[in-house]
């Protein structure tokens, strides 16, 4: 068989019987990589240099006899939202362009310890905001079934790494569907696990009671494997969850008799193309072919879901990204170049007039040159919704529908195990589609962002293609730390389906 | 509801973002568009649910506090866009001159 083809769980069994060096998967993903990410545009750095370096370190602790990680010679491509001391850290912004962290996330000192092989940093829409990957500072990233179209966000780079069989295994992070919604659009397993199942420490903050990080695949298998490595209570993050991390990877074989699969009839109404449409009907009817039952439930506040979250979600990312002042790290506005004309014209046409004073000039002005205008767009929607006057009607409003949606979740949940559904309405659409309608772009994530305001676990993977060649994904919401269901009922379909085995055809 | 050109720009000001005319122009229209988008959720009655800012039944968790290692003046200014070896360097807090 292919060694890129080969599963991250083959692959960790045929390096520690020695079938294969770490040094020649490494090699092979490394060559892939540099073959196809200048079309892809999947890998903002490649550490090559690195990666080889712990490869063949791995290679002589085999070879010496001396004790393995779960992960060793696992080749990993990291989202670029986690900080790497060893890497640059740019959130895909001009912002942090070249910064470099003084330490690893937390996920990233596990992947270490776990002896995996970290390749590279991956592509994203600036500061996770966005659903196609256009909002990156570095250019987009195509999908790998069809370059003219976007691989969805904001982990498109590691999504699309993963689909192009440049990495096995990506890491993501998911804020309101930025692991599931690139996922299903690339034709990948993407886990969002339950809030504070993996810590968010040295993860670049986006909205902090949303943010998530997981991993992307090509099968549960390989996604349970992973998780036995990242999951876990960090001292580092308050919010990190001290419950023991189960053993995902023994739990995945029994069967799905008698699992009460929820199906909620919003999901199939306006707005869902219909394709996608009937791969999510056919992969329920697998499920209950495998001895699940189908039963509706309903979400009655899931359509607010997008609106709650445009709140809450700036809101938190207007506080998070303050800290770009320009003084600690990140871009700094040059001094000078006659630019107290240029911003006084541009503010005092309509403002209260001048900068309070030098630095806060310097701050205006360097966070104006760092970020995009989708940043820009959040941070002024919610430093907006939290100011004096406004902060009940809209952030505080938001806070309350919050637990109306979670509540729902929590009744739900009374009467069946997991919830199935599309992860997105549509295929991948084509680059270029939504990038002049903010709005447009908000409503690609209407069936993700409820998974992330009620806190709990999400998984997509795909469940069949549209006649135009492009994967459809389907999407399971479990209870809290319900991972090991997610995963085991995501396997038990994968034994069943070989959608996640096929691949776009790209240069071999 | 529309904001106005001024709502837009002391909001610039609150976020610390420099907005040039046009940027002011563009954003009035789009905040205006998003702000109507959001107002949705006035059609639900609240007046009895509590606000939900973490979505998990946590706790406070208390932890000693035992000193460990930080990281040096070194590591913390080693990404500053301006430092003089001990302290981060800016323009003048107060007043017009003096910039760093």
């Amino acid at each position: 068989m292919q060694l890129l083809e080969l599963s991250a769980v083959d692959l960790v069994t045929a390096i520690r019987q020695g079938d294969i060096t770490a040094v020649q998967v490494a090699e092979r993903f490394l060559d892939r990589i540099e073959k196809l990410n200048g079309p892809i545009n999947a890998f903002l750095n490649v550490d090559r240099e690195g990666a080889l370096s712990r490869a063949a370190d791995i290679d002589a602790r085999r070879k010496a006899g001396k004790p393995l990680g779960p992960l060793a010679g696992l080749p990993i491509a990291v989202k670029d939202a986690l900080c790497t001391a060893d890497q640059p850290t740019t959130c895909a912004s001009k912002m942090l362009a070249g910064f470099r962290p003084p330490y690893d996330a937390d996920v990233v000192s596990r992947l270490r310890q776990a002896d995996a092989v970290i390749v590279g940093k991956t592509n994203m829409d600036e500061f996770a905001m966005g659903g196609s990957n256009e909002n990156s500072a570095f250019g987009p990233v195509k999908n790998p079934w069809d370059f003219t179209r976007a691989p969805g966000g904001s982990s498109g780079g590691s999504a699309a790494c993963v689909a192009a069989d440049m990495a096995p295994v990506a890491i993501g992070s998911d804020t309101g569907g930025s692991i599931r919604q690139p996922a299903g659009l690339c034709g990948i397993t993407g886990l969002k696990p339950t809030y504070g199942r993996v810590s968010r420490r040295g993860l670049v903050a986006f909205a902090s009671s949303l943010d998530q990080i997981g991993p992307m695949t090509r099968s549960a298998a390989d996604a349970a494997l992973v998780m036995e490595t990242i999951a876990g209570h960090d001292r580092g993050d308050a919010t990190s969850l001290a419950d023991a991390v189960p053993r995902y990877t023994s739990m995945l074989e029994q069967p799905l008799t008698g699992l009460r699969i929820g199906r909620v009839a919003e999901h199939f109404g306006p707005g869902l193309d219909s394709e996608v449409a009937r791969g999510v009907e056919e992969a329920f009817a697998a499920f209950k072919a495998a001895g699940a039952t189908i039963h509706d439930v309903e979400l009655p506040h899931a359509k607010y879901g997008i609106t709650t979250y445009y709140l809450v979600a700036p809101c938190e990312a207007s506080s998070n990204l303050a800290r770009y002042d320009g003084a600690h790290y990140g871009h700094r506005a040059e001094p000078g170049r006659g630019h107290r004309a240029e911003t006084g014209r541009g503010h005092q046409a309509a403002s209260s007039g001048e900068f309070e004073s030098p630095l806060v000039e310097m701050y205006c002005r360097s966070r104006a040159e760092g970020f995009g205008p989708e940043v820009k767009r959040r941070i002024m929607l919610g430093t907006y919704a939290l100011s004096s006057g406004y902060y009940d009607a809209y952030y505080a409003k938001a806070l309350r529908v919050r637990r109306l949606i979670r509540q729902d979740y929590l009744d739900a949940f009374q009467s069946v195990d997991l919830i199935g559904g599309p992860v997105s309405p549509t295929a991948a659409f084509p680059l270029g589609e939504k990038t002049s309608d903010p709005l447009a772009m908000y409503l690609v994530d209407m069936y993700t962002v409820g998974t992330n305001l009620a806190g709990i676990g999400g998984i997509s993977f795909p469940c069949g293609f549209t006649k135009g060649g492009l994967p459809i994904g389907f999407q399971l919401q479990g209870p809290a730390l319900s991972e090991p269901l997610l995963l085991r009922a995501t396997d038990r379909y994968q034994q069943l389906t070989d959608w996640h085995r096929r691949r776009p055809k790209l240069p071999a | 509801m529309a904001l106005s050109r001024q709502d837009v720009a002391k909001v610039g000001l609150l976020a610390r973002l420099a907005l040039s005319s046009d940027d002011l122009d563009r954003m009035t229209g789009e905040l205006t568009k998003i702000v109507g988008f959001v107002s949705q959720l006035e059609e639900l009655d609240t007046t009895a649910v509590a606000p939900l800012a973490h979505p998990l039944d946590t706790q406070n968790v208390f932890r000693d506090d035992v000193p460990a290692p930080s990281l040096t003046t070194a590591e913390a200014l080693q990404s500053s866009p301006r430092h003089d070896g001990s302290c981060f360097l800016v323009p003048a807090v107060l007043g017009d001159s003096g910039a760093a």
